[in-house]
C-alpha cells in the first residue's frame, strides 16, 4: 500500500514543478524559457524580464500554490469535522465575514460618509477589513458553538451567520453607487496577482501556522472518521480537537480570502478529487495529496485565466469552477460512487 | 464461593448508580439504584424491554453521558475523573451508530484501535502491527484485511468493529446491541464469538441485547432491567427466581423455565 502511494506522490510533485514553471512562463510578455530560469536565479541579462519574473510572475505563482493548497486542506478539515461531503472552507461563514468587512469598507463609504470617503480605498484596508470580518464572524461562531455539543449544529450556525452577512451586504449594495458596486464585484472575482513580497511573507506566515495545526490534527481527524463517540472512546479530547481544526481552517481560509478574495469551488472539490484518485480516507495520505492537488489545480486555473499570449486576465473565481466542476462531475460519473 | 478472591478481579463496578437525563429545569430519571460488579473474563448480557434504559445505562458506563448520581469505577478508578485517553486504555466500545466513513480498509479501521498508544501522528510500530493481526485472527477476518468497509455485509462489519475494540487492548469491551440487523445464525455467531473471546483473552465483555434466550445460554452473568428494579445474577439463578417471567406483559409470550426460552401463548 505504501509503495504505490510513494509513486503517486513523486509524480504529483513533478507535475507541480512542471505547472509552476509553465505558470511562470505564460503571460502577456513572452519570455524564453532559458531567460526565465536565469531570472529565477537572478542572473538574467534582460532586467525587464528579470523584474517581470521576480516581482510579478513568481509572487503570483507562489500565491496560487498557497491559495490552492490552503483551500484544499481547509476543505478537507471541514468535510471530516462535519461528516459532510458538501462542507468547504467557507461553511463557518469565513468568506461571508470577509465579504461583509470588504463591503463595509467599499460600499459603506457612501453610507457612513466622511471617515472612509476621504481615505482612498487602499489594498491594505481591504485586506484588514476582510481579515477583521472573517475573524469576527468566526469568533461569533466559536462562541455559539461552545454552547452546543453537536458538531452538526456548528455547521448550521456557520451557514446562518453566512446568511446574515449576505443580507447585510445586499442592503449595503442597494444604497451604493455603481462605481462602488463595481469595485466590490471586482474584489469578489478573486485575484492572485499584485501581492508584494512583504505581503506574501505575512500571508505565508499565517498560512504556515494553519498548516502546522492541520498536520497536528491528522490523528484526531482519522479517529473522527468513526464518528464523535468512537473518537472520544479512542481518547480524543473532542472539544479541543474541534477548536484546533476550526482555528486552523479559519487561519488558512481567512488569510486567503483577505489576500486573494473569496475563491470558490477549490476547497470543496479538491478533497473529493483527491479521495477519488488516491482511494483512501486516511488523512496521513490525504493531507499531503490535497496539498499537491490544490496547488496544481490552482496553477493550471491561473494559467488559463491569463489567456496565454493576450492581455486579458479572466476572473480566477470563474475559472476555478469552469475548469473544476466538469472534472468532478466526470470523476463521479466514471466511478459511480462517491468516496468519503 | 470464595468472596475475597473474586473481589480482586472486579473490572467494572456500579454503585448506587442513577441514570437519566438532566436539563436545567428538570431531571428525568430513567433508572436508579443500579448496583453490579463485573468480573474479569466474564461475558455479561444486559437485557430488558424496549425503552427500559439499556442504552442509557451503557452510554453512562462508557462516559458518553454523565450519571445523575452514584459511582462507576473501572479497575478501581472513578470514570468521571479519568481522562478520555486514560479511559481509552481500559474500555473500548462497539456502538450501533453507523460509521462516518466506510471508505477505510478493514486493516485501517482496526488499526484506529491503536490510537491511544500511538505517537502524535498515529504511526504504527511492529508491536502495533502484530496486535492488529492478532485481533483480526481472533475474530477470523484476516482474509478481509484489505477489503473496504462499504464492501462488507452487516455481520462482517460487526466482526470488524469487534476486532477494532480488541486491538484497543482494554480490560473491558462494551457493545450496544451487537446483534441488531443480523440473521439468526449471525446473531448466535457473534454472541458465541464474544463468549470465546472472554475465555481466550480474559477480557470482560458487556453487551446489551434482545436475544434473551441466546444470552441465557452463553453469559456468565446477566443484568436484567425491569421497570422498578434491576437484577444482576447468573442466568440459572435468574431463571429459578422467575425474573424472566415478569420481564414482559404475559398476554403474548411466556417464559418456559424447562427450555430456558420464551414461547408464544397459543
Amino acid at each position: 500500500m505504501k509503495t504505490n502511494h510513494t509513486y503517486s506522490f513523486i509524480s504529483l510533485t513533478v507535475i507541480l514543478l512542471f505547472c509552476f514553471v509553465l505558470n511562470i512562463s505564460l503571460g502577456s510578455v513572452s519570455i524564453p524559457l532559458g531567460a526565465i530560469i536565469e531570472s529565477l536565479f537572478g542572473t538574467a541579462e534582460n532586467t525587464t524580464w528579470q523584474v517581470i519574473i521576480t516581482d510579478f510572475r513568481l509572487p503570483k505563482a507562489i500565491t496560487a500554490i498557497l491559495v490552492g493548497s490552503g483551500l484544499g486542506i481547509s476543505g478537507l478539515l471541514m468535510q471530516t469535522l462535519f461528516r459532510n461531503p458538501l462542507a468547504g472552507p467557507f461553511v463557518l461563514g469565513i468568506s461571508s465575514g470577509a465579504s461583509l468587512g470588504v463591503a463595509l469598507v467599499i460600499l459603506g463609504s457612501g453610507l457612513f460618509g466622511g471617515l472612509f470617503a476621504t481615505t482612498l480605498i487602499s489594498k491594505w484596508s481591504i485586506v484588514i477589513a476582510a481579515s477583521l470580518g472573517s475573524f469576527l464572524v468566526l469568533l461569533a461562531v466559536l462562541a455559539v458553538s461552545s454552547k452546543v455539543r453537536d458538531t452538526m449544529a456548528i455547521l448550521i450556525i456557520g451557514l446562518m451567520f453566512g446568511s446574515i452577512t449576505a443580507a447585510v451586504v445586499s442592503v449595503l449594495s442597494y444604497f451604493s453607487s455603481a462605481e462602488q458596486l463595481q469595485q466590490y464585484i471586482f474584489w469578489g472575482f478573486g485575484s492572485l496577482s499584485n501581492l508584494s513580497w512583504e505581503e506574501l511573507l505575512i500571508f505565508f506566515g499565517i498560512y504556515g501556522i494553519g498548516i502546522l495545526l492541520s498536520i497536528a490534527s491528522i490523528k484526531g481527524l482519522n479517529s473522527l472518521l468513526l464518528g464523535d463517540n468512537y473518537a472520544k472512546s479512542l481518547g480524543l479530547n473532542l472539544k479541543q480537537s474541534r477548536y484546533i481544526i476550526i482555528i486552523a481552517t479559519s487561519l488558512i481560509a481567512g488569510t486567503i480570502t483577505a489576500f486573494a478574495g473569496p475563491i470558490a469551488f477549490i476547497g470543496l472539490a479538491i478533497p473529493h478529487l483527491t479521495r477519488q484518485i488516491f482511494k483512501t480516507s486516511n488523512h496521513k495520505i490525504l493531507l499531503p495529496a490535497v496539498f499537491l492537488f490544490g496547488a496544481i489545480v490552482m496553477l493550471i486555473c491561473d494559467s488559463i485565466a491569463q489567456v496565454p499570449s493576450s492581455d486579458y486576465v479572466l476572473p480566477i473565481n470563474a475559472i476555478t469552477a469552469l475548469v473544476g466542476a466538469p472534472v468532478v462531475i466526470w470523476l463521479l460519473v466514471r466511478q459511480r460512487k462517491m468516496m468519503f | 464461593m470464595n468472596m475475597t478472591a473474586e473481589r480482586q478481579h472486579i473490572i467494572l463496578k456500579a454503585d448506587q448508580l442513577s441514570i437519566g437525563y438532566k436539563t436545567k429545569k428538570k431531571e428525568t430519571v430513567v433508572a436508579s439504584d443500579i448496583n453490579f460488579e463485573l468480573q474479569k473474563g466474564h461475558l455479561i448480557g444486559l437485557v430488558g424491554a424496549n425503552g427500559i434504559g439499556k442504552s442509557t445505562l451503557l452510554r453512562t458506563l462508557i462516559k458518553v453521558q454523565p450519571a445523575l448520581s452514584g459511582n462507576i469505577s473501572l479497575n478501581g478508578k472513578n470514570i468521571q475523573t479519568t481522562t478520555n485517553l486514560e479511559l481509552a486504555k481500559h474500555l473500548s466500545i462497539v456502538l450501533t451508530e453507523p460509521l462516518t466513513s466506510k471508505n477505510l480498509t478493514v486493516f485501517e479501521l482496526v488499526a484506529l484501535g491503536r490510537h491511544p498508544y500511538t505517537n502524535w501522528i498515529g504511526n504504527l510500530t511492529e508491536a502495533d502491527d502484530s496486535i492488529i493481526s492478532n485481533s483480526l485472527e481472533l475474530v477470523n477476518i484476516t482474509e478481509l484485511k484489505d477489503k473496504r468497509c462499504y464492501e462488507l455485509s452487516d455481520g462482517q462489519l460487526q466482526k470488524v468493529m469487534i476486532a477494532r475494540a480488541l486491538a484497543q487492548d482494554t480490560a473491558i469491551i462494551v457493545l450496544d446491541e451487537p446483534t441488531t440487523h443480523l440473521d439468526m445464525y449471525h446473531k448466535a455467531y457473534i454472541l458465541k464469538l464474544l463468549q470465546t473471546l472472554t475465555k481466550e483473552t480474559g477480557k470482560t465483555i458487556l453487551f446489551s441485547s434482545h436475544e434473551i434466550d441466546l444470552a441465557i445460554q452463553l453469559c456468565d452473568t446477566m443484568i436484567v432491567m425491569q421497570k422498578d428494579k434491576m437484577v444482576f445474577d447468573q442466568p440459572c439463578k435468574l431463571i429459578s427466581e422467575g425474573v424472566f417471567n415478569s420481564l414482559f406483559p404475559k398476554d403474548l409470550i411466556v417464559f418456559d423455565e424447562k427450555i430456558g426460552s420464551f414461547r408464544v401463548n397459543k
